[in-house]
């Protein structure tokens, strides 16, 4: 940026490449580099925790230290470790089962309210609005602390209300029940911040197409699945890819849970925990950082990949 | 930048007709709907609605229920008495005083370190983006489209990933176990930045900018007088958005934190949880936890409701004007 206040080009070169947007003076020029002054502190916080610790992560990635030799440059050796480590390969497996199955649960919980609450206006509706939302404000590590009381055998209503039923207890924290726990409590905490966004998304449409499609005798439901949904494309698009990014990284509420389930929930349940362990619990930094890069250029891969497929949707060009 | 901007898609253009995505007839123009809002919404008589929206709710609302609940009661009614109601004995005042000799009140000191976190890294994260916002919103410099696409995809970026990154890096130069540790990585945020961008593009008018530069004003009196008024909602929600999700990180304290006086309420109730699961009785403090997790939410439930314009103004942000 201080190299471009020195050289004031001449205004033929201005004319040619400046004027359809700024009128071409060299005022203009010289006032636009103010938009740097302006940017410039937040660039410095985005090189400096941003950029430099991803190159420093890969760098790290690339060394290998053993208590013995001490540490040596290993290349790549680090990713042909992680791509072929069973608890790295079976902890991306898992998340994204987590994915396949909790976000369409997540959008169509969300989905199904927002179309709901946008044919509704009653106090009621704007309560139950409230409630559904509420949970977002609760921080995940303590919306997981709540939801491990409530699924302890000991503390937890379980057997109460399935009692009262004549049913036994689920066991909700053992190894076959924990997939469907996990997901029940990410469920609960974003559903309704997603369906705040659905439903932001479908306030702004145009209500006079909804006129247009009673005239042609649509009803509710010809409504809501072939007008709303199509134009809140872009809206979905947007939660779903927050939504994978998100269950990639799944770290808070398995952890929590780790210490009522111990036997369900293992170190290494999903790829972040995996990387955390090896760094704090075995001090394994160069291959932690191994994984936890690989893990972001997944996640970072997959969101593209996804934008890419949904193109039409997003209006991306 | 149109991949994150709904209204590409989300409003129609009134030049283009009404068929391709809807399936309407092309020939409605907008002069047939002046009837306006009429017919939008029904009146509360729905009740097949109603009842799905209530079961909802119920299910929303009924664990928030149970912590207020259990944070009135003592260990034992924790275990004896029925989840979702009060017990005999209302220990709440119990609890608090608990919660002020247990450890010396060490989780008095973690709701001021949460505080601490969660302002100082939402101001500056705000500040930032306000900064960056305007510049991005309002100068046509050399390299803007270039950056702000690299933000833009640094959106993209797991924040998590850059937890281990960012402690190796942190502990270089020493500056692990310390208070900056959590508030210098809480600066960042691309996300806000780029609400910042489309609110200024929008709400501050180049002929008011303009304006103010003929009458003589600098480029910071400019920014000071002219553009901050009106920025005032978008800069309440990043400041929102920014505090809550400090406050709310778990990841990175647990990663950069080990002396237990620094910890945020969230490392240190997971702590104290961890230890009551594993440990023997004197370790076990049930109701300190419950009652703990009810007293450091309130702040924010008591924001969401009073703030609830701004809470989602942040997710509209793009999509409504």
């Amino acid at each position: 940026m201080t190299t471009q206040t020195t050289t004031a080009p001449p205004p033929a070169a201005v004319g040619r490449s400046r004027a359809p947007r700024s009128g071409g003076s060299t005022l203009v020029r010289r006032r636009q580099r103010w938009g740097w002054l302006f940017v410039v502190p937040f660039l410095v916080v985005f090189a400096l925790l941003l950029i430099f610790p991803l190159f420093y992560a890969f760098g790290m990635s690339l060394f290998t230290s053993t208590l013995a030799t001490g540490t040596d440059f290993t290349g790549l050796a680090n990713y042909g470790k992680a791509f072929t480590d069973p608890l790295f390969l079976e902890g991306m497996l898992r998340v994204l089962g987590f994915a396949v199955v909790m976000i369409p649960t997540q959008l169509l919980v969300a989905l199904a309210a927002a179309l709901v609450l946008d044919t509704l206006v009653s106090r009621l509706s704007k309560l139950s609005r409230l409630f559904i939302f509420v949970p977002y404000a609760i921080p995940g590590v303590i919306g997981a602390l709540m939801w491990s009381f409530l699924y302890s055998p000991r503390f937890g209503p379980g057997a109460t209300i399935f009692g009262a039923f004549g049913l036994p207890t689920p066991e909700f924290l053992a190894p076959d029940s924990i997939f469907g726990s996990l997901v029940n409590i990410v469920t609960w905490q974003w559903a309704g911040y997603y369906m705040v966004v659905i439903y932001a998304a479908l306030r702004s449409i145009d209500p006079s197409i909804y006129e247009a499609a009673r005239i042609d005798g649509a009803n509710g439901w010809q409504t809501a699945i072939g007008i709303k949904v199509p134009m809140i494309s872009s809206s979905m698009v947007m939660v779903v890819m927050f939504a994978l990014i998100g269950t990639l990284q799944f770290f808070t509420e398995p952890v929590v849970l780790r210490s009522v389930a111990q036997g369900a929930i293992d170190a290494a349940y999903t790829p972040n925990m995996y990387a955390f362990s090896l760094a704090f619990s075995y001090s394994q930094f160069n291959y932690a950082a191994a994984i936890a890069f690989s893990l972001g250029a997944l996640v970072f891969a997959g969101s593209f990949v996804f934008l890419f497929l949904t193109r039409k949707q997003s209006g991306l060009k | 930048m149109s991949i994150f901007s709904p209204r590409t898609t989300g409003s129609v253009d009134p030049a283009e007709p009404l068929t391709t995505a809807t399936g309407l007839p092309s020939h409605v123009d907008r002069s047939v709907h002046r009837g306006g809002r009429r017919g939008r919404r029904t009146g509360s008589r729905r009740i097949g609605s109603h009842v799905f929206l209530i079961i909802l709710a119920i299910y929303f609302i009924v664990p928030i229920w149970w912590l207020v609940v259990a944070s009135t009661k003592d260990t034992s009614g924790l275990f004896s008495s029925p989840a979702f109601w009060f017990d005999d004995n209302f220990a709440f005042f119990d609890n608090i005083a608990g919660l002020f000799s247990h450890q010396g009140g060490i989780y008095w000191r973690w709701l001021g370190n949460s505080f601490l976190y969660a302002f100082a890294g939402g101001i500056g994260a705000t500040i930032l983006a306000v900064l960056a916002g305007y510049g991005f919103a309002k100068y046509n410099f050399r390299g803007r489209n270039g950056v702000f696409t690299v933000i833009l995809g640094s959106v993209m970026v797991p924040l998590t990933a850059l937890v281990i990154p960012t402690f190796m890096l942190l502990s270089q130069y020493g500056i692990i176990n310390t208070p900056w540790a959590v508030i210098l990585p809480s600066l960042l945020s691309p996300f806000g930045v780029y609400l910042m961008r489309v609110y200024t593009q929008d709400a501050v008018p180049d002929e008011m900018l303009e304006a103010a530069r003929i009458d003589g004003a600098g480029e910071l009196r400019t920014f000071f007088q002219v553009a901050l008024p009106l920025l005032r909602p978008a800069i309440v929600t990043v400041l929102l958005l920014s505090v809550v999700g400090t406050w709310n990180n778990f990841f990175l304290p647990l990663a950069v934190l080990t002396d237990p006086n620094l910890l945020p309420v969230t490392v240190g109730l997971n702590r104290w949880t961890a230890l009551s699961n594993a440990g023997a009785g004197g370790e076990q403090v049930w109701n300190l936890i419950t009652s703990g997790a009810f007293i450091s939410v309130l702040p924010l439930i008591l924001s969401f409701l009073f703030l609830q314009r701004y809470w989602q103004g942040g997710l509209s942000l793009g999509s409504i004007k």
